[in-house]
């Protein structure tokens, strides 16, 4: 029987060790990483590492924010700019969505699509897309009409991919049950293909989101205009990297809210389905 | 028991002929693989068949033909005195997996079939059908709950409520229970059996295991592979209700070697 120790009626509990790093608050550990990084930055720059043409100090940066911040918040010719670059976004994010979520019906659904038309979009979505920028400003002129073709032709095919890979995401099960109920093409694509490729195709828009703000930008730097992007493009070429900085943060803060926008409508739309933070696959 | 529920559309008196196949043969022109050589079968009104073999003996192909999912190469297929030349509503579907859609409500996943044949209206009709179902299968309070929510053993219970609100005349079952653990799995079984009885339903199960086959079953179709064939066909003679306290009795024991036997004979093959 049991050993008549003083430990023999003792309850068996016990500690489990935890490693300090992973135990701190998500919080602290951010502010951390954000402090690490602030002074080195600052101890690069007051210790002329770097010379401050190249790499302004954080305190150049910061102040230069609030004077770019007060031109937006008192409608200076800031505010034009960037309400110029979020239309841009906005419409060629719109556009991307209309034609990749076509495009990815056709090229998911379809054998004709899948044969005849995924091979061309793989060849032209390996050439660098960057390049068709001069196309588009010869074809569209030097208004956002040329900044919008690029943002929408860079964030089109991540959601072709999606949406395509969204819809081949079915399992067996799942169409031999609509097979037996006799559901049409229609209905198996409607009510089955396209839900369960959500996620999928959220991926997809989330992937595009970013891609729209980069052409945008590359359509702003290469195309003119009166665009964030050009603000930037002018500010470098004066040597102004406080501002340039300055400027990528507020437009980083676009980029954010586009991102955050498609992740808010994700978890209302495909309420069914948990993802971890941050998360790019679905 | 609700009385409308314990129907189903072949108004058919217990024991007479509800799905015939005679002399059905499948090669699959692909490969020209012989799949299935001369099967003939016959499910009788409130009986409940299993079949049993090896994988390769046909019997997928034969449920798919069933199901009006796949033609068969040569021979006669006929429900209810109509050939099935397609998937139709008075044949129910169950498979391994519940395949409930996960954006959709208990209730609203049971009267699907009802809205891809019917529309939107008929299906919200059927919703006071799909609770009553829900009752039967012991998941009242359950209606409004997303398939995540729901356990294995649950979700087969509401893929079974799923596939009774067409009121079937056969029910096509392809290993529903094989992915659930083995407690669940008997009681599930068990279920099933109450609800078949209830219900007077034919069922046609396919299965990989030979005690489930023979706890269910009033006839067990033994297959051997290469082409698929007929082996023999198992009377089971155990009374009914079955309980699961008739699996350690000698008759039981009897059938499962016989069962067995075929099998191993197979393999030789």
């Amino acid at each position: 029987m049991h050993p008549s120790s003083a430990e023999g009626t003792q309850d068996t509990v016990w500690v489990q060790e935890v490693a300090f790093i992973d135990s701190v608050p998500r919080w602290l550990a951010m502010s951390f990483v954000f402090l690490v990084f602030v002074g080195s930055w600052q101890l690069v720059t007051s210790l002329g590492i770097v010379s401050p043409i190249i790499l302004p100090t954080p305190l150049e940066t910061l102040n230069d924010m609030i004077f770019v911040g007060q031109n937006l918040m008192t409608g200076g010719y800031m505010l034009g700019s960037l309400w110029i670059t979020i239309k841009e976004v906005i419409y060629g994010f719109a556009l991307a969505i209309a034609i990749g979520f076509s495009l990815g019906v056709l090229v998911g659904e379809t054998a004709f699509g899948e044969k005849a038309v995924m091979p061309y979009l793989v060849a032209i979505d390996t050439m660098p897309k960057v390049a068709f920028a001069p196309l588009f400003v010869a074809w569209l002129g030097f208004g956002i009409e040329s900044k919008v073709a690029l943002a929408a032709f860079i964030a089109t095919f991540p959601i072709v991919v999606g949406t395509a890979a969204g819809l081949h995401s079915a399992d067996e099960n799942a169409r031999m049950l609509f097979k037996t109920m006799g559901a049409s093409r229609m209905q198996t694509l409607i009510k089955m293909k396209l839900p369960s490729g959500l996620p999928q195709v959220f991926t997809g828009l989330k992937i595009g989101a970013v891609g729209v703000m980069a052409g945008a930008i590359t359509g702003e730097f290469l195309g003119g205009g009166k665009g964030f992007g050009e603000l930037i493009r002018v500010a470098a070429s004066q040597l102004n990297t406080p501002r340039v900085f300055s400027l990528i943060l507020y437009l980083s803060l676009v980029g954010l809210a586009l991102y955050v926008l498609v992740t808010w409508t994700q978890r209302k739309v495909v309420f069914w389905h948990k993802e971890r933070v941050g998360a790019y696959d679905g | 028991m609700n009385a409308a529920v314990a129907q189903d559309y072949s108004g058919a008196p217990l024991g007479a002929p509800v799905y015939e196949l005679t002399h059905v043969s499948k090669t699959y022109a692909r490969n020209k693989v012989v799949a299935l050589e001369d099967v003939s079968l016959t499910l009788r009104k409130g009986s409940f068949t299993s079949v049993i073999g090896s994988s390769g003996c046909g019997k997928s192909t034969l449920l798919k033909i069933m199901a009006g999912l796949i033609p068969p190469s040569k021979g006669r297929v006929v429900l209810q005195g109509n050939p099935v030349t397609g998937p139709r509503r008075d044949i129910g579907m169950m498979f391994q997996q519940a395949t409930l859609f996960p954006w959709k409500t208990a209730v609203e996943n049971i009267v699907l079939p009802i809205e891809i044949r019917d529309g939107k209206a008929a299906a919200k009709k059927a919703m006071d059908k799909a609770h009553e179902l829900l009752e039967i299968v012991g998941l009242k309070g359950f209606e409004n709950v997303y398939p995540n929510e729901l356990s294995g053993g649950m979700a087969q219970r509401a893929s079974i409520c799923r596939m009774l609100i067409t009121e079937p005349a056969v029910l096509l079952l392809d290993e529903p229970f094989s992915a659930l653990d083995e407690l669940s799995r008997d009681m599930m079984n068990m279920e099933l059996q109450r609800i078949c009885r209830e219900q007077h339903a034919t069922a046609f199960l396919v299965t990989h295991s030979i005690q489930e086959a023979v706890i269910l079953s009033d006839e067990i179709v033994v297959m051997k592979p290469r082409p698929g064939r007929l082996a023999e066909i198992v009377e089971v003679d155990l009374p009914r209700p079955r309980t699961l306290d008739m699996m350690t009795t000698p008759k039981f024991g009897a059938i499962v070697d016989h069962i067995r036997g075929l099998l191993d004979k197979g393999e030789d093959m």
